[in-house]
């Protein structure tokens, strides 16, 4: 028996149970778009958050303070130990790999704690995150003022009250209007405890995009100084000047190591405490820790969708159990006219790879729609879908096991059939 | 080319045995046309699955065309079935996908042979049912279906076409045409033909009437059909 002749005898019995060859496969066809569209959604995560961890700037080095310890659980960057003067040492220090050092302090933002932060105009309000920046911080953050000026030294010096906007907050504020020498309002705490102070607007930043869960647009930059003066809670009763985060820009990617090395010493020696309050991370680390995120994610959202695939594969077995049964006598018929045991098994083998396989590239198929879809209306945010190639292979190859393994069984009980006995069934 | 010697065929039944078939002698010679008779439970049936190679004698040798079936696997009985016998049944046994040219291909399907559908046709046209070809079985009479199921027996050209019963399930009009059809394939192809019955009318179209009682031979009696028919039988059958 030719294998174009077990084919032709596979379909024809396949169709003359349509229904039911449906049903079964439509287990398979979950299954398989399942695993499609949820690998596609994940690759696609992955891919957009390591390219926009890249986009920070590619030789870009972070020092935060240590963590608090708050009822056993570490806050990272919650620490109060990290200082402007900190960061003019490591600058002042005169390490060959530092190209560039520019301190930070945050406050609001999408989960703002205690201090969310409102930036009002003309009765339009927008919660947003207060950054307060240095000049470096264009160069070092390789973000850029699009249009009118970024915060200058002499706006340091004068603790001037000065603002440039994100693109986001622009559009929700100004529209089409241009924001440049208008007066904004920013108003930092709780409710009836925030405290407010006019800006003036002197620039707008380009646009860069979400970043592994903040909005790099949805900021709000004023001089460092200025923030310090402004925002309550984040003084040091030394007078030295609070800072979330140092960004230091490197020369050299290959020199991460040794600046990692170098500047946690400089930062002990100065600190001088027993255990670290600060935390330095490269970009390589912010990557594979969001990398690893992802992977477990990914690993827990293929095993979903294999699960799946298992409920499909029983479904099958059950049902070529079934036919097996109910096709008895065929097989009496087909072996008292010279049917092999390995002709039977191809046949019945054959009948559940095809509804698999068949299954598989109709769940590729559907598999692909979804993420189409899922594109088109933004589900997952504007993560985009990647699907790849290996997981298409990887869900065909796996329908086809899936039709091996749930067919070899039944297959095997009906190439075993007695041929008088299965003649004699009713 | 059929040669039985000494065939028992026991089965076990809970802890007891049955002798369905008690040392059985039996040659059937080519061009033969022959009734196997006797009550329920006498053995006829055990006695046509060995012929057929369905089934393997417990005891004795089966020689068929000269290959001794006793030493054969099951792969090798599926050829021989193939290829050397061909088999009707009392409820015709098509397969109800299937129409009735694809039914009678399907022995050459196994066997892989080319052009099959021509000679499917062939055989079809045989038994008369060359207007039917592309009918499933249940667009056919009980005595189409039949005849169908004869062409598949004899698509393959075997050496015997064994029946079981071929006329049980139809009304005796009908059984005189099937009846005829195979005494025309006998005649005229000179296709051995062996079968099972309780009618003693279906029995008489034959020339040799073998009765069974018990697994054992009780008689084994030339027959002059009953129709009127000059050929004489063949000299060479004669009851061992």
């Amino acid at each position: 028996m030719t294998l174009a002749d077990v084919l032709i005898t596979a379909l024809s019995a396949l169709r003359s149970n349509l229904l039911r060859t449906l049903l079964t496969m439509l287990g398979i066809v979950i299954g398989i778009a399942a695993v499609i569209t949820l690998t596609a959604a994940s690759e696609g995560a992955q891919k957009g958050v390591g390219e926009r961890i890249r986009g920070l700037g590619s030789n870009l080095m972070f020092v935060r303070p240590g963590a608090v310890e708050e009822s056993g659980v570490q806050l990272p960057g919650s620490g109060p130990g990290l200082f402007l003067e900190d960061a003019r040492a490591i600058l002042d220090a005169g390490f060959p790999y530092v190209e560039g050092v520019a301190a930070q302090a945050a406050v609001g933002g999408p989960n703002p704690g205690i201090l969310p932060v409102q930036v009002i105009h003309l009765g339009q309000n927008k919660s947003t995150s207060l950054l307060g920046a240095e000049p470096s911080y264009e160069f070092v953050r390789d973000f850029y003022v699009e249009r009118g000026r970024f915060i200058s030294e002499d706006d340091l010096t004068k603790k001037a009250l000065v603002t440039v906007l994100g693109g986001d907050v622009v559009d929700e504020l100004f529209g089409t209007e241009d924001p440049i020498g208008q007066t904004v309002r920013i108003a930092v705490g709780p409710g009836s405890f925030a405290v407010g102070f006019n800006f003036t607007v002197v620039g707008v930043m380009e646009r860069k995009g979400a970043s592994a869960g903040t909005d790099q647009d949805d900021v709000v930059i004023v001089p460092l100084p200025s923030f310090q003066a402004r925002v309550p809670f984040i003084r040091d009763p030394r007078g030295f000047t609070n800072v979330n985060q140092i960004n230091i820009k490197l020369t050299d990617r290959s020199k991460a190591g040794q600046a990692k090395e170098e500047i946690a010493a400089l930062l002990r020696q100065r600190h001088n405490e027993a255990e670290d309050d600060f935390r330095i991370q490269t970009q390589t680390d912010v990557l594979s820790t969001a990398t690893e995120v992802e992977r477990s994610l990914q690993v827990l959202v293929v095993s979903i969708a294999l699960i799946s695939l298992l409920v499909g594969g029983i479904g099958i077995m059950n049902i070529m159990l079934v036919s097996v049964t109910e096709r008895t006598r065929e097989i009496g018929i087909r072996k008292a006219i010279g049917a092999k045991r390995i002709d039977i098994l191809w046949q019945f083998l054959i009948e559940s790879l095809v509804v698999t396989t068949l299954g598989g590239v109709l769940g590729v198929v559907s598999g692909v729609g979804a993420t189409r879809v899922a594109e088109q209306f933004q589900i997952g945010g504007d993560n985009p879908y990647a699907v790849t190639p290996l997981w298409v292979l990887v869900g065909l190859a796996v329908a086809a096991a899936t039709g091996l393994v749930a067919g070899v069984y039944p297959a095997w009980r009906a190439s075993r059939l007695d041929p008088i006995e299965a003649l004699r069934h009713e | 080319m059929i040669q039985l010697h000494g065939v028992s065929k026991e089965y076990r039944v809970g802890s007891e045995r049955v002798h369905a078939l008690r040392s059985i002698d039996l040659e059937i010679a080519r061009g033969e046309f022959l009734a196997v008779m006797g009550p329920s439970g006498s053995g006829k049936s055990t006695l046509m699955n060995i012929v057929g190679c369905l089934d393997r004698p417990t005891q004795g040798t089966y020689r068929l065309d000269g290959i001794n079936v006793n030493r054969l696997g099951d792969s090798q009985l599926a050829v021989l079935r193939n290829r050397r016998l061909g088999f009707v049944f009392q409820s015709f046994n098509l397969l109800p996908r299937l129409s009735a040219i694809d039914q009678v291909a399907l022995p050459l399907v196994y066997r892989g042979a080319l052009n099959r559908r021509k000679v499917a046709a062939a055989a079809l046209a045989l038994v008369g049912l060359s207007n039917r070809a592309h009918h499933k079985p249940t667009q056919l009479s009980g005595g189409q279906q039949q005849r169908v199921a004869i062409a598949r027996a004899l698509v393959s050209r075997p050496a015997i076409i064994l029946a079981d019963e071929p006329t049980g399930a139809l009304d005796s009009k009908t059984s005189m045409d099937i009846m005829d059809v195979l005494r025309k394939l006998n005649e005229e192809l000179g296709i051995t033909i062996a079968f099972v019955t309780h009618e003693h009318d279906v029995a008489a179209y034959t020339r040799r009437i073998i009765s069974l009682r018990d697994g054992q031979v009780v008689s084994d009696v030339p027959n002059t059909p009953s129709y009127a028919q000059p050929q004489a039988a063949p000299a060479e059958h004669v009851a061992p």
